[in-house]
Order: C-alpha cells, then sequence, then structure tokens
C-alpha cells in the first residue's frame, strides 16, 4: 500500500493532468483509496496502469445508502512488482447509475461489472455483453441494493411455473 | 407441412454468412450442463462446435446463487462467519479467513501469535483438502476412476483432523474474528504429524500413478495453453498463474498471517498446459505438509492465546464465566447484540486453493455489516476457460474444466 504522502503525489499527479479527475483522496488502515469523477475512471485506471498497477484484482459494487450518491464502484488495482495495492472508488446516483465500461481495457472485470449490474442496477456504458450473470434473466429488481428485501419472495419451482408465479410479486 | 418447412426468411443466408464466416463445416451449438458430472458443480457450457472442435464457449452460471452476500448483511459480524463459510464449499477455512481478516482491519484488531499458527495449520490442510478433492474429480474425469477413492480416503483424515479440533467436518466455524474458537484438543499434534508424513508418502504415489500414465499424459500435455499475459489480463490467478511460470503466491509475495515465518517454495509450471496445472497442485501438497510440519513444531514457542484477549470482540473464556460478571455481561453483549465495528472499508486478499479470495467489507458502525463481497477466484478463472478452450476437441474442454478447478458454489455465491 502506498502510505498518505505516496498516495497523494499519485492524486496530486492525476490531477497535474487532469483537474477533474480526482475528487478525494482517503488512506484508512493502511489501505489507499482514490475517489474519481465517474466518467474518468477509464483515464485513471490507465494513468495507474503506466504507473505499474497493471493487475485489476477485484471490482465491486456498493450500496451507501442512504448517502447520496447512493452506489458505489470499488476497483482493486495490485501492482505485482512493488506488491502495493491501491483502490479507485467512484459514486453514482441510482437515478444515472451509468459508468463507463473498463471491460474493452481490463477484460478481468467482464464478469464483475455483470454481477454490479445484476446486483445494484450500474449501467456499464461500453460493456461488449451487460446481462443479468447471477440472477434469472427476467428477474426484476437489484438484489444487494439496501432497501431490497431479504428473505419473502417466492421460489420459482417448475410446479408453480406453470400458474404463473413469477419471481418478484 | 413439409411447404411451411421450406419457407426461408429473405436474407437469412446472408446474414448466417456475416455471423460464421465460410465455416468448413455446419456450425453446432450444444448445451453442456448444468446436471454433468464433468461440470463439477452445476455449471452450464453453451458451445459452439464445428465438428469436434470448440469454436465458442459462453458459461452461464448462477444455478445455486443463494444470496450469501445479502445473508450476511442480515446478521451481525460474528453470526456471518457460517454464511460466508458456505461460498466456496472446498475452501470454507479459506472464506471464513478472508472474512475474519477484513473485520480484524476494521477493527485494527491484533491477532495472537499463536492463533496465527493455528490458522496457518488449518488452511494448508484444507488446501490440501481441496488439492484433493480437485485430483479426486479431475482424474475421474480422465478416467482414471480409481485416483477418486484413494484421494477420498486421505480427505477423510484431514476432514477427521477438523473434526477433533473444532467438532464440525465441514463448515467448521473454526476461525473467529481474533482468533480461532478454541486450541487444539491433546493429541491433535501427533496426529497432525502423523497425516502430514502418510500425505507425502500418498502424493508420491499418486505422482507415480499420474506421472507416467500415458493416458494421462496425452490428454494433459501440450493442452489448452494460454500465455500469462492474458491470463493476468484475464485477472487469473493461483495455480492456475503460476502453471503458466508466474512465481504469484500472496503468501509469499505479501505474506498475512505468519506466513513469512515459515520456509516453503512456490511450485511453477513452464508452459502453461494441462500438465503444468496438474503438476503445480500436487506439488504444492508437499509444500503445504512442510508448512504444517513446521508450524506444528513451533507451537510450543508462540506467545499467545487462541484467540485475542479483547473481551470487546472475543468470547471470555468459559469458566469465567461462572465467577465473573463482567465476564458475563460481555458475554451477553457479545451473543446478543453483537459488537460494533468503526466505520469504513477493508479489502482482505489472501491466497486460496484457487487463487486470490479477497473479502470486502463495508462497516456503517453498526454491529451489522453493510456490505460483504468476496472476490472469489473461481468466478474470475473462469472467464479463462473460453481463452483456454478455444479451437481444441471436446475431450479436451472436460479436461481443461477438470484442471480449472471451478467451485460453483464460491462462482455462484
Amino acid at each position: 500500500m502506498p502510505d498518505a504522502t505516496g498516495l497523494e503525489l499519485i492524486a496530486q499527479d492525476l490531477r497535474d493532468a487532469d483537474a477533474e479527475a480526482v475528487l478525494e483522496t482517503l488512506h484508512f488502515r493502511e489501505q489507499a483509496t482514490i475517489i474519481v469523477e465517474p466518467t474518468k475512471i477509464g483515464w485513471v485506471l490507465e494513468r495507474l496502469r503506466e504507473r505499474g498497477y497493471s493487475f485489476l484484482a477485484s471490482v465491486h459494487g456498493v450500496d451507501y445508502y442512504p448517502e447520496e450518491p447512493r452506489l458505489g464502484m470499488h476497483y482493486e488495482l495490485l501492482d505485482m512488482e512493488a506488491v502495493d495495492r491501491i483502490r479507485v472508488k467512484l459514486r453514482v446516483h441510482t437515478e444515472s447509475p451509468e459508468v463507463p465500461s473498463v471491460t474493452p481495457e481490463w477484460p478481468t472485470a467482464d464478469h464483475q461489472e455483470r454481477e454490479a449490474y445484476d446486483m445494484f442496477g450500474i449501467v456499464f456504458t461500453g460493456h461488449p455483453d451487460l446481462r443479468r450473470i447471477l440472477m434469472p434473466e427476467d428477474y426484476e429488481g437489484y438484489p444487494q441494493r439496501r432497501d431490497f428485501p431479504v428473505g419473502g419472495e417466492p421460489v420459482l419451482f417448475t410446479y408453480n411455473e406453470s400458474q404463473g408465479a413469477d419471481y418478484t410479486q | 407441412m413439409s411447404a411451411s418447412l421450406d419457407v426461408v426468411s429473405p436474407g437469412a443466408a446472408e446474414q448466417a454468412e456475416q455471423f460464421h464466416p465460410e465455416p468448413e463445416q455446419e456450425l453446432l451449438t450444444m448445451n453442456f450442463g448444468p446436471h454433468h458430472p464433468a461440470t463439477h458443480g452445476v455449471l452450464r457450457l453453451l458451445c459452439t462446435l464445428e465438428g469436434e472442435v470448440v469454436r465458442d464457449l459462453k458459461p452461464i452460471i448462477g444455478y445455486v446463487h443463494t444470496g450469501i452476500e445479502k445473508t450476511a448483511e442480515d446478521k451481525n459480524y460474528w453470526q456471518a462467519i457460517p454464511v460466508v463459510e458456505r461460498m466456496d464449499y472446498l475452501a470454507y477455512y479459506f472464506n471464513a479467513y478472508a472474512y475474519c481478516g477484513a473485520v480484524e482491519r476494521l477493527l485494527a484488531l491484533e491477532v495472537p501469535k499463536y492463533a496465527q499458527y493455528l490458522r496457518v495449520i488449518h488452511l494448508e490442510l484444507n488446501r490440501i483438502k481441496s488439492h484433493l478433492v480437485w485430483l479426486g474429480t479431475s482424474a475421474l474425469d480422465l478416467g482414471a476412476v480409481s485416483m477418486f477413492w484413494y484421494c477420498f480416503r486421505e480427505r477423510e483424515q484431514v476432514l477427521d483432523l477438523f473434526e477433533m479440533s473444532s467438532g464440525a467436518r465441514m463448515h467448521t466455524r473454526y476461525i473467529q474474528v481474533g482468533g480461532v474458537a478454541d486450541d487444539i484438543p491433546p493429541g491433535w499434534v501427533d496426529r497432525c504429524r502423523t497425516f502430514t508424513a502418510l500425505m507425502r508418502r500418498r502424493a508420491d504415489e499418486y505422482g507415480a500413478l499420474l506421472n507416467r500414465n500415458e493416458i494421462v499424459l496425452q490428454r494433459l500435455r501440450n493442452v489448452c495453453i494460454v500465455p500469462k499475459e492474458r491470463l493476468l489480463e484475464l485477472g487469473v490467478t493461483g495455480p492456475l498463474l503460476r502453471a503458466a511460470g508466474m512465481p504469484w503466491d500472496l503468501r509469499k509475495a505479501d505474506p498475512y498471517c505468519s506466513y513469512e515465518d515459515f520456509d516453503f517454495k512456490i511450485p511453477v509450471g513452464t508452459i502453461g498446459d494441462n500438465y503444468d496445472r496438474f503438476a503445480v497442485r500436487l506439488a504444492e501438497i508437499y509444500e503445504s505438509c512442510s508448512i504444517i510440519d513446521q508450524a506444528v513444531d513451533r507451537l510450543d514457542d508462540v506467545e499467545g492465546g487462541h484467540i485475542a484477549d479483547d473481551r470487546k470482540v472475543a468470547l471470555p473464556p468459559r469458566h469465567e464465566l461462572a465467577t465473573s460478571m463482567e465476564a458475563l455481561i460481555h458475554h451477553f453483549k457479545l451473543v446478543t447484540e453483537g459488537y460494533r465495528v468503526p466505520p469504513g472499508e477493508a479489502y482482505f486478499p489472501i491466497e486460496s486453493p484457487r487463487g486470490e479470495l479477497g473479502c470486502f467489507v463495508r462497516s456503517d458502525g453498526s454491529a451489522k455489516p453493510a456490505r460483504v463481497h468476496m472476490r472469489d477466484p473461481s468466478f474470475v478463472n473462469l472467464q479463462a476457460l473460453a481463452d483456454m478452450v478455444h479451437g481444441t476437441y471436446v475431450a479436451d474442454l472436460i479436461a481443461t474444466l477438470a484442471m480449472l478447478d471451478p467451485v460453483l458454489g464460491g462462482i455462484d455465491r
């Protein structure tokens, strides 16, 4: 992990190249986080790749309900040579949950962006194959959102499928 | 009837040509799975075949999606441990440890050395067990039925050890936030040593059975090679990446849980074919045995108890409940409300038998996690399957799927 100073240096370099890209930095429990403007995510990841963070370890969605903007995306980058990790984070509103897809540049994000779309309803523009991945294709709603209730939904079996039961009520 | 079949929509021929330029043979779309013994779970593969050759492949998953991440948000931090354990059902100690590690990072909680050693021993036993299941089922796919019984014979011994130390054979809930549930019982260490000695001998036998088996070698050697650059792009980690010659192992690169104390090697392959994937995992069994032996030898010398001494997080010892009012209050508060975790986010990656298993936990300051997410290695590694099998025979697809070692419980969560 870059220390607090190292993180500020990286953020400053990014700010010098594009004044609007970096919104904030956060250093918590030895983990460095850069919070970026959603539209600049592809550019930021590319700049960090040039710095050696060439492995996208994980991509995950978060719902910050009741805070606004509610939805968040996290990109865990890893530098395999310096053994260093950095997290890039962005936040979008539920009304327009659009994030540029990083799949064309980082093929590993394919399944993980589909999962975030499936679970949180974040729409990745430019994703080659944005479909639900874990939930059924005709499922309605985004189950990992915080205001989605746990339990209480009917389970679709073959016997009630013919009776017109649906996944959601 | 026959007349209606002859009607072809205008432009259909041109369309077909556009999608599949000049197929030498007619392309056939074949559905493989989800209920097929060779898919190692409920994995469905939509294959496009040209004769016997795989031209395209799309994995379809989600058949065992049980909403574990959602369920974990509805539980206290300590109640979520058995839930996350059930994701990758062959590596439950790893799931529990990734989750507990993330919570410990949020709490800034120091784990005693003794507890870390107990964790290492159980993690490595779990790695051996997971590799044994992989070896047994993979050999079964390649036609070597007897391997399955041999591997499950040794797997039973690991499960017996788990049963001795935690009371359960699978999903043991042994790893807790702050340490492990209980100290190992008397006689466990001796039994563990006996097992590692036996396991080395058995691994020799497995190697002797398979390494010179002409059928196995023909099915594995020079089959389905993907260069490491492409694997890195696809986010592949673990034995698959090491088989392609990249010595990346988080236990060595970024040691956690006292792995820096142990002397072990990282087996790597040369070209990254199926044989390397097989050989790397088999070699890892020996390294795990060596780590277990070292940890067990030093157990008497390391300091601390089996769990952290922080009464706000870890349950007080049982005997104190009868004599100490304070211990009783702590116990009551921990079991009913649970402990609160300072707000923040943590990502904790470890090296599971299948690659980088990372757990992301977000806390909003309450006693329940606001988000638990597992970066499951099987889920990410599955993306490489299409690259691996492109242009190979269906039979090689089976062998490659076996060498990929996907666990659908972890993929679907």
